[in-house]
């Protein structure tokens, strides 16, 4: 019985189970040391990460998991949603230990709040392909803001590079300062130290875009006005596919200038 | 005096919003040695209308100039409206650069008939040409073949399209001859045929040689208008099942008719379009590609429209009361599809989920039933039936008082199927993130 904590990283959190299975741990609870509530009476045990331990448990749960869940734990992790580590730790500790697969066993409580967690998360990522918006800048670059709730901007990255193959691109994540660059022939993680761009809306100053840019960001606002049908308005179906907080990252949606 | 360029973009946005489909879906295009773009199967959606639709495709008319006069379209030639035509490059260069940006997944192009469908056919077909040869550019492209264009320019169309799509506007013979006197079901059939048996031969080609170039690989799909006409929704769905198994369609689309010609006695007039009815067929249509249902089990011919206040599932489960109750931890995929309550993703859950476990009420609305309306019509372990003595009438009232106060507006035609997501690919490093 112990309350165990670790880094906050995924390779601390998979460190987490190799040790409850080396030692023979039985956790009450696991959570990251930032977020410890010190507690005189709870016994507690920090974990210290260790990458090749890490990576063992990856890699049986890659051997063992279905197809179509090799990504969960991560996916789940990236959630953070509170309680996460014990439900995907009871999780992983079944699919190790159980004879036969147990991820479509949707009458057990984790399992289906996993699904539920993944499929949020897969969403996300899914909007970043939905709603990323490129400024072309003068140095040919093709810039793009984003805010994702998840950590999922990784998940994006082979969908961007197959898709725009022949154009530079940078889509830069504001609230976790990082981004992925595309240089022509691969992808790498930036971090830019001087921001030539709004630190809210993640807009280009003005001087610094390519000529034609504005002049396509009003074409594709007229465009955007013009195919509406007043008649059949409805706000509500528009918000619950579009919620608002991505509406200041599009040009079709923010106030003409 | 010259309209700019935004001017165009604006009448011919107008023009082309009528037609309603939008979708991207379908094929799975590879980008090709560092051109532009792909094409995913399950589509994207980039933005949303304040009407609530989905924005995939950069939707336009290469011009609303038209030498036809269909009663029920806004461009028709008697009508005083600003025209516009786009020159094939203006298309081009709008198309490449919305995509760019990730404003759109591709194009959908089509056109007012000018001069005549082969004129106008060969300027759609140089639009393609030029994006998959010039720009080289590999994302979609959902292109109209015009009726009575040349069987030769539809087979190249469908060389570069992902898509090709004849609206037939309207559900039965006679009426479309009331109301567009210059065409006849024939015009529409004929280029219809004409693409079936170039994706049916693509096919077959392809199991012999692995590089037949493809033909419209996301295959076709058409437009009815619903409301313009007496035509019952039992014609409507005979016939779009029709084209499903013969024509061998992907998509039908329904569009609640808006008067946009009040003027003509032919049509009729609405106060506002046919929404909650348009909302109907696409539930029903939902069932016969979704959930296994023929036309004739959602309307009988005692019945040829749909209830507005009920769903046409519901519907079939108030007809069919003898069919029901089912029993959760027994009954098999197809049956358990049928439960008012109950969609494709709960459906597919129950079934994987009840081989661990006997289910329970309790699990049941975990895995996202609607209890409030399947529990009339299921048994579940200590779940008895609910359904006491009421007939089909009185628990349709029940039902209908029960979801009144939270009935949501009519209009999503967007369906979700688990999964959401294609393949999302994992990032190359998998053990690298931030903590
Ligand atoms: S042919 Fe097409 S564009 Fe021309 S009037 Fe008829 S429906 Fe309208």
């Amino acid at each position: 019985m112990a309350f165990l904590l670790y880094d906050g990283t995924f390779e601390g959190f998979l460190t987490v189970v190799f040790e409850c299975y080396a030692q023979k741990l039985a956790p009450v609870d696991l959570c990251k040391e930032t977020a410890f509530q010190k507690n005189l009476f709870i016994k507690k045990l920090s974990i210290h990460t260790d990458e090749q331990k890490a990576g063992r448990v990856w890699r049986s749960l890659q051997a063992k998991l279905h197809r179509q869940n090799k990504n969960l734990p991560l996916l789940v992790f990236l959630s953070e949603s509170t309680g996460i580590e014990m439900k995907l730790y009871r999780f992983i500790r079944r699919v190790f230990d159980s004879g036969r697969s147990i991820e479509t066993d949707f009458g057990d409580q984790d399992v289906l709040e996993l699904k539920k967690i993944e499929r949020q998360v897969l969403r996300e990522t899914m909007r970043i392909l939905q709603f990323v918006r490129f400024q072309q800048s003068r140095d040919g670059l093709f810039f793009a803001p984003v805010e994702p709730e998840f950590d999922v901007l990784p998940f994006t990255i082979n969908h961007f590079r197959e898709r725009f193959a022949d154009q530079l691109w940078l889509i830069y994540d504001i609230k976790r300062d990082y981004g992925i660059f595309y240089d022509l022939k691969e992808t790498r993680e930036v971090v830019l130290s001087e921001k030539t761009f709004s630190q809210t809306d993640g807009k280009v100053s003005a001087n610094l875009l390519e000529e034609t840019e504005e002049t396509y960001q009003t074409l594709w606002k007229a465009y955007f006005d013009h195919i509406n049908i007043p008649e059949r308005e409805n706000e509500k179906l528009q918000l619950q596919h579009m919620p608002r907080r991505y509406w200041k990252f599009l040009p079709e949606k923010s106030p003409i200038k | 005096m010259e309209q700019t360029l935004q001017e165009k973009l604006k009448i011919l946005a107008d023009a082309a919003k009528y037609d309603v489909s939008c979708s991207s879906s379908g094929n799975n295009r590879q980008n090709t040695n560092g051109g532009l773009g792909n094409a995913l199967s399950c589509g994207v959606c980039h933005s949303f209308t304040d009407d609530g639709r989905c924005v995939s495709l950069l939707k336009i008319l290469m011009t609303n100039h038209c030498i036809y006069d269909c009663a029920y379209c806004i461009n028709r030639r008697s009508n005083d409206r600003p025209r516009a035509t786009f020159t094939v490059q203006e298309v081009v260069d709008l198309t490449i650069n919305f995509y760019r940006r990730n404003y759109i997944e591709g194009l959908f192009l089509s056109s007012g008939v000018i001069k005549n469908p082969d004129f106008t056919m060969e300027r759609l077909m140089l639009v393609t040409q030029n994006l998959r040869l010039k720009e080289r550019f590999n994302g979609y492209i959902h292109l109209k073949a015009i009726p009575g264009a040349s069987p030769e320019l539809i087979r190249q169309a469908g060389l570069y399209a992902d898509r090709l799509s004849v609206n037939i506007e309207i559900p039965t013979e006679p009426e479309l001859k009331r109301l567009a006197p210059e065409k006849s079901f024939g015009t529409v059939l004929q280029p219809m045929n004409q693409i079936k048996e170039g994706i049916q031969l693509y096919k077959e080609e392809r199991r012999k040689f692995r590089k037949t170039p493809a033909f419209t690989p996301a295959g076709q799909s058409t437009q009815l208008i619903v409301g313009a006409t007496p035509d019952s929704d039992r014609q409507i769905l005979q016939l779009a099942s029709g084209f499903y198994h013969e024509q061998q369609l992907k998509r039908i689309y329904y569009s609640g008719y808006l008067p946009v010609n009040e003027y003509d006695k032919r049509l009729p007039a609405l106060q506002s379009p046919p929404l909650v009815r348009e909302n109907r067929l696409y539930q029903s249509d939902w069932l016969m590609r979704f959930y296994h249902f023929r036309a004739d089990e959602i309307l009988t011919p005692e019945q040829p429209f749909l209830d507005l206040d009920i769903d046409p599932k519901l519907a079939y489960a108030l007809r069919n009361l003898h069919l029901f109750p089912v029993d959760i931890n027994r009954a098999d995929y197809e049956m358990i599809l049928r439960v008012p309550g109950i969609g494709v993703q709960s459906a597919k859950m129950i079934v994987d989920a009840r081989r661990f476990r006997k289910l329970n009420s309790y699990h049941l609305k975990k895995i996202g039933v609607v209890l409030k309306r399947a529990q009339y019509f299921i048994t579940c372990n200590e779940l008895p039936v609910y359904r006491g003595n009421w007939d089909p009438g009185q628990l349709k009232n029940h039902l209908i008082a029960e979801c009144h106060t939270k009935r949501k507006k009519p209009g999503d035609t967007q369906l979700s199927l688990f999964p959401l997501i294609p393949a999302l690919s994992a990032p190359a490093k998998q053990l690298h993130f931030k903590s």
